[in-house]
C-alpha cells in the first residue's frame, strides 16, 4: 500500500500539485487510522491531508481515479488471462462471435430505470455493461479514453435517454413550464452521474491494460494556473472563469490597502482616554486609520485577433473585477478606442457583455489591426481629462504594433496623470519587442510591467504589487 | 473525543441537526484521530461555522470562538499583560524595592488570556474555532502557527505554555485570499461546496420542522436552479433554509412563478441579481 500511496504522490507532483514532505507523511499517519478497504474514506483521506488547494481537485481526482480503481470484474466471466475481452482485431464496439446479441435495447432499459431510480448500483452494472459492448476499447493504445467515452456516449445516445427519461419522471402530464425546467435540471444531474460512471469504468480498464503510470501520464494536463492564456482551450477559459473570483477579490485589497501603521494623524480623543489608564500619561498615543481609498481601476484591453483569447480572458477578468470595484472602467481598443464599461453593468451575464462589445463598441478605426498609438491617443484625449491621481490605469496586450509609430509619448501624459500605469503582457518575456513588438517604447513609461502568461503568473502579479503610495493621499 | 468511525462521526452530527457528507464526516474522524486542526474552505453559507459549533455539541465540549479582522494582533488573539493592574500593584506597594515588584508583576496573574491562549489552558478539552482566518494580514497569521502544529504558546516573561488539553482547531476562510504554505501545510483541508439537492433536501427538513417534503424537495431543486445561473451571489444554504421558512409562514404548498417572484429577495441580495432570475424565471412560463 505504501508503494502504491507513495506513487500517487509522485504522479500528483508530477501534474504540478505542489506536496509536501510533512503533508506525504501526513498522509500516510492518516491511511493508517482509517479503513483502506473503503474508497470514499481513502480518497476524502488522502484528498485532506495531500490537497490544499480547490483548484488541485481535478488533478487528485484523475489521479485517484487511476491509482485507486480496481482492476475491473468483467461482467461476463472472460477469459481469465485478459483483463479486456474485446480483441484488437474487432472493430470497436461489434459484438464478440459466438456471444449472445448484444441486446442494446435491454441495456439503455436498464440504465433507464437506474436512473429513474437512483440506484447507483445498478447505474454501475449498466455503465460497465456499456463500456463492455460500446466503447470498443482496443488494448495497448497509448490513449486517455476521451474517444471511448465519446464512442460509448455516442451509442447510447444520450439526448433519447434523456428525453426518456423527463417522459419517465413527469408524474403528472400538465407541467408548468417552471417545473419542466426543474425536471430537466435533475434529469441532467442524473446523466451526468452516467457519464461520470463509464468514464470511471474506462479509466478502470485503461489502467489494467496498461499500468497505472502509463496511464496517469496520458491524463496528465496542465493545472488551471499554468495553461497558456494565449493558446487556452474554451474548457479551460470555462476553469479558468472559476478561479479568477478569488483573484479579483485579492487585487481589490491590494489596490485599496491600507498604508502602515502610524501613518494617520494623532487622534486627540483616544489618545486622552488611553491615558487615563496610566495615570494620565499619555503613553499610549493613538492614530486616526486612515480611511482605506476606494481604488480607482480603469482597464484597457486590446482585443484585436492576435489576442482573441488572451483578450476573452481579460474580459472575464474584467467582468469578474466589476463586482469588486464601484468605480471601475474599461476600454477596449484594436485601433481605436472606446469606452465598454456599461456593457459589464450589474446583473449582465458575460457572454452578452462579450457579443455586444464586438457589434456595438467602436473600436476599429481603419483597418482593424492593433494601433496602439492610435489608441492610446484617442484614448487621452479623450479620457485623459477624467484621470486623476487615485486612478490605476491597467493595460493589457502584446504591444504587437503592425509597424505602425508607437507613439509613446503619449503614455507619458497618461502616466503622469494617472497613479500607476500597469501593463500585463501576455507574451513570454523573450518575444519582447521581436518583430512588430514594440513593448520596451512604453515599458519605459510604465509603473512596471508584467508577463502574464499563466494564471499563476497573473497571480503572483497581484500578490506582489504595490503602487507608489507617495501621491496617493496628496489631496485628501 | 472517542468515535471508532467516519460514519459514527456522521451519524452524530446528524442528532446535533448538522448534515454532513461523506468528505466532512471523514475529515472530522480524522482531525480527532490524528490531532490536527482543520482550514474549511467554502463560499459565504454553506454551514462552515456551524460545522465547528456542531462538533462541539457532539463532543460535549466548549467553543471558543476567535473571530479574525483586518488588524487583528496578539495583544487580541493570544494574551496580553493587564497593566492597570501592574500600575496599581506598584502604586500599592512602596516598601518593596523594585527587583521583587518587577518579578511579581509579570505572572499569571498579570495576565489578561485571549482566545487562543485560553483555548490552550482550558482544563477541560475545547474547540477552538478561529472563523475567517482570511480576513487577518499575512503577518498575523503567523501568530498561528505556534498553536496550530504545537499546542503551544510562547510568553518572554513565562516560558513556554503547553496545552493542558488538547482543543480541536477549526480554522474557516472565504478564500478572499491565499493562506499561506506554512499554516496550509499544517491543517487539514476540506472544501465545502453547495450540497447538492439530495442532501440540501435532508438539510432543509432537519432544519425546518414542519416542511413538507414535497416543499422541501422543490425548495432545493429551485436552489440549486439559481445557482447554475451567473449570479453576484449564489444563494447560500442558510438563505434557502430562510427561503423555506418564508414558505411555510405563508402556507405555500406548492412552489411556482408567482412564488418564486414574490419571494425572491429572501434567497437574493443584490436588486440585478434578483431582477436577472426572475427574468429567467418567468419569462418562460409566458406562452409567447
Amino acid at each position: 500500500m505504501i508503494n502504491v500511496i507513495t506513487g500517487f504522490i509522485d504522479e500528483l507532483r508530477e501534474a504540478g500539485v505542489p506536496v509536501s514532505m510533512v503533508e506525504a507523511i501526513d498522509a500516510m499517519l492518516a491511511v493508517e487510522s482509517i479503513d483502506i478497504g473503503e474508497k470514499v474514506a481513502l480518497r476524502e483521506t488522502l484528498r485532506a491531508t495531500l490537497i490544499k488547494n480547490l483548484r488541485h481537485e481535478r488533478a487528485f481526482d484523475t489521479a485517484f481515479d487511476v491509482y485507486f480503481s480496481n482492476v475491473p470484474a468483467p461482467v461476463k466471466p472472460a477469459d481469465p488471462g485478459s483483463p479486456d475481452d474485446v480483441p484488437s482485431s474487432m472493430p470497436g464496439g461489434e459484438p464478440l462471435d459466438g456471444e449472445t446479441e448484444f441486446d442494446l435495447d435491454g441495456l439503455l432499459e436498464a440504465l433507464l430505470d437506474a436512473l429513474a431510480g437512483l440506484d447507483d448500483e445498478s447505474l454501475r452494472r449498466g455503465a460497465r455493461q456499456a463500456v463492455d459492448q460500446l466503447a470498443g476499447m482496443e488494448p495497448g493504445r497509448p490513449v486517455g479514453g476521451t474517444y471511448y467515452l465519446y464512442r460509448t456516449l455516442r451509442r447510447l445516445d444520450l439526448a433519447q435517454l434523456e428525453a426518456k427519461l423527463i417522459e419517465a419522471l413527469m408524474s403528472d402530464e400538465d407541467l408548468s413550464e417552471f417545473e419542466r425546467r426543474l425536471l430537466k435540471e435533475d434529469v441532467e444531474a442524473r446523466l451526468e452521474l452516467l457519464r461520470q460512471e463509464i468514464q470511471e469504468e474506462i479509466r478502470r480498464r485503461l489502467v489494467a491494460d496498461r499500468g497505472r503510470e502509463a496511464v496517469a501520464r496520458t491524463l496528465r494536463r496542465p493545472l488551471v494556473e499554468d495553461v497558456d492564456l494565449m493558446h487556452a482551450t474554451s474548457s479551460e477559459l470555462a476553469d479558468m472563469e472559476a478561479a479568477i473570483g478569488p483573484l479579483t477579490r485579492k487585487l481589490a485589497s491590494r489596490l485599496a490597502r491600507r498604508r502602515k501603521k502610524r501613518s494617520g494623524r494623532l487622534d486627540f480623543r483616544r489618545t486622552v482616554r488611553r491615558s487615563l489608564a496610566t495615570g494620565g500619561v499619555p503613553a499610549d498615543p493613538q492614530f486616526r486609520h486612515p480611511r482605506p481609498h476606494r481604488p480607482e481601476v480603469w482597464l484597457l484591453c486590446d482585443i484585436s485577433g492576435s489576442m482573441a483569447t488572451f483578450s476573452r480572458f481579460t474580459l472575464q477578468f474584467t467582468h469578474a473585477m466589476s463586482t469588486q470595484f464601484s468605480k471601475l472602467r474599461s476600454f477596449a481598443f484594436v485601433d481605436t478606442v472606446d469606452e465598454v464599461t456599461d456593457f459589464f453593468g450589474p446583473g449582465i451575464d458575460f457572454g452578452s457583455a462579450v457579443s455586444r462589445i464586438t457589434n456595438e463598441a467602436e473600436v476599429v478605426w481603419l483597418d482593424g489591426h492593433s494601433d496602439y498609438g492610435n489608441s492610446l491617443e484617442t484614448f487621452f484625449s479623450r479620457y485623459g481629462g477624467q484621470l486623476t491621481s487615485r486612478t490605476t490605469v491597467l493595460i493589457s496586450g502584446d504591444a504587437r504594433n503592425n509597424y505602425r509609430p508607437p507613439r509613446e509619448a503619449v503614455l507619458e501624459d497618461i502616466a503622469k496623470a494617472a497613479r500607476a500605469v500597469l501593463w500585463l503582457n501576455p507574451e513570454p518575456i523573450s518575444y519582447w519587442d521581436t518583430g512588430d513588438s514594440a513593448m520596451s517604447h512604453y515599458a519605459k513609461h510604465c509603473t512596471s510591467v508584467h508577463e502574464v502568461r499563466t494564471l499563476r503568473q497573473l497571480e503572483e502579479f497581484i500578490e506582489n504589487l504595490t503602487l507608489p503610495s507617495g501621491r496617493t493621499f496628496q489631496n485628501v | 473525543m472517542e468515535f471508532d468511525s467516519p460514519k459514527l462521526v456522521a451519524e452524530a452530527l446528524k442528532a446535533a441537526d448538522y448534515l454532513p457528507d461523506e468528505r466532512i464526516a471523514q475529515v472530522v474522524f480524522l482531525a480527532d484521530r490524528l490531532d490536527k486542526p482543520v482550514l474549511v474552505e467554502g463560499p459565504a453559507g454553506v454551514g462552515k461555522t456551524e460545522l465547528a459549533k456542531a462538533v462541539a455539541t457532539i463532543t460535549g465540549r466548549s467553543l471558543i470562538r476567535l473571530q479574525c479582522y483586518e488588524g487583528l494582533d496578539e495583544a487580541k488573539a493570544l494574551y496580553e499583560w493587564n497593566y492597570k493592574r501592574q500600575l496599581l500593584r506598584i502604586q500599592s506597594d512602596v516598601d518593596h524595592d523594585w527587583d521583587s515588584i518587577s518579578h511579581d508583576i509579570f505572572s499569571e496573574e498579570f495576565l489578561l488570556t485571549r482566545p487562543l491562549l485560553e483555548a490552550i489552558r482550558s482544563p477541560e478539552p475545547v474547540v477552538l474555532l478561529i472563523d475567517e482566518v482570511d480576513r487577518v494580514e499575512v503577518e498575523t497569521e503567523a501568530l498561528l502557527l505556534e498553536i496550530l502544529s504545537d499546542f503551544q504558546v510562547s510568553v518572554p516573561e513565562l516560558g513556554t505554555m503547553y496545552a493542558t488539553s488538547q482543543p480541536m482547531v477549526f480554522l474557516t476562510s472565504n478564500n478572499t485570499r491565499e493562506l499561506s504554505e506554512a499554516l496550509k501545510r499544517r491543517c487539514l483541508f476540506l472544501h465545502i461546496d453547495y450540497p447538492d439537492a439530495e442532501r440540501e433536501k435532508e438539510i432543509l427538513s432537519a432544519r425546518v420542522p414542519g416542511l413538507s417534503d414535497h416543499l422541501a424537495n422543490q425548495v432545493a431543486k429551485v436552489a440549486r436552479s439559481i445557482r447554475g445561473l451567473d449570479l453576484k451571489k449564489a444563494p447560500s444554504v442558510s438563505e434557502t433554509i430562510d427561503w423555506a421558512r418564508t414558505l411555510l409562514a405563508l402556507s405555500v404548498e406548492d412552489v411556482d412563478e408567482d412564488v418564486l417572484g414574490d419571494t425572491l429577495h429572501v434567497l437574493l441580495k443584490y436588486q440585478a441579481d434578483i431582477e436577472k432570475a426572475a427574468k429567467e424565471f418567468t419569462s418562460t412560463s409566458q406562452p409567447d
